[in-house]
């Protein structure tokens, strides 16, 4: 992060945006159950973080993921729905039935955790596609 | 061939048109749509899902094993991507 940036503009631009992002993409996740938001645009304002710095310093850029970690994340953000699902279907439920989960959380408690940990799971999977996508195309070589 | 696309394209259009008209209104509360499953997702999605927002709720946990095609479907599409154009990069690397 030491290195200089392309200019003072862009600089200051990022380094002002991209904490902001990640903070409002962890509060869109998690304020999905009361107001329009959920993994799926969390996913999406996350990837715009990652991207951001990469963005502005060029492909040098030391900062954010790479395109193995962006692979790892976004599948074990996708595996997070099946595991869940298959989790419920050891315990005794159907799947997919958060009320089965072994939470030790009455009824509608626990499906509300399993409804924020699925959420979870696919902003991870959203953030890592886009991540995928724009580590493809960042090198010029396509 | 162009001619029979035309007029099958006209055949369409006004099947379309005319089944239209047979729309129920918006925002009709007798439609079938608001009858069937709505009302039940309105009057009981709190109570089953501890879920204040109806689109998560609905998402999420009724139609979870939806939302699980939609995830694999996107991750299907970023490693297909990753597959097809990194191949494509390291093939033009080589000679």
């Amino acid at each position: 992060m030491r290195r200089p940036f392309g200019s003072v503009v862009l600089d200051a631009a990022v380094r002002v945006l991209v904490p902001a992002l990640m903070l409002y993409a962890v509060y869109v996740l998690a304020h999905g159950h009361y107001s329009p938001g959920g993994g799926f645009q969390a996913g999406a304002v996350l990837a715009v973080a990652m991207v951001l710095v990469p963005l502005v310093q060029g492909p040098r850029s030391k900062w954010g993921l790479g395109r193995r970690a962006a692979v790892i994340l976004a599948g074990l953000g996708t595996l997070v729905f099946p595991g869940l699902g298959l989790l419920a279907l050891l315990w005794g439920g159907n799947v997919l039935d958060y009320g089965a989960l072994p939470f030790g959380l009455e009824g509608a408690a626990g499906r509300a955790l399993a409804t924020m940990l699925v959420e979870t799971g696919v902003a991870l999977a959203v953030m890592g596609v886009f991540v995928i996508f724009f580590e493809l195309f960042e090198t010029g070589e396509i | 061939m162009r001619a029979a696309g035309l007029v099958l394209l006209v055949l369409v259009g006004a099947l379309f048109f005319y089944s239209s008209a047979e729309l129920p209104p918006t925002g009709d509360p007798g439609s079938p749509p608001a009858t069937h499953v709505s009302p039940r997702y309105i009057e009981a999605a709190y109570k089953e899902t501890g879920t204040i927002n109806l689109v998560t709720a609905v998402l999420a946990d009724y139609r979870g094993y939806d939302t699980l095609g939609e995830t694999v479907v996107i991750f299907t599409a970023g490693i297909a991507a990753i597959l097809i154009l990194a191949g494509l990069a390291e093939r033009r690397e080589e000679p």
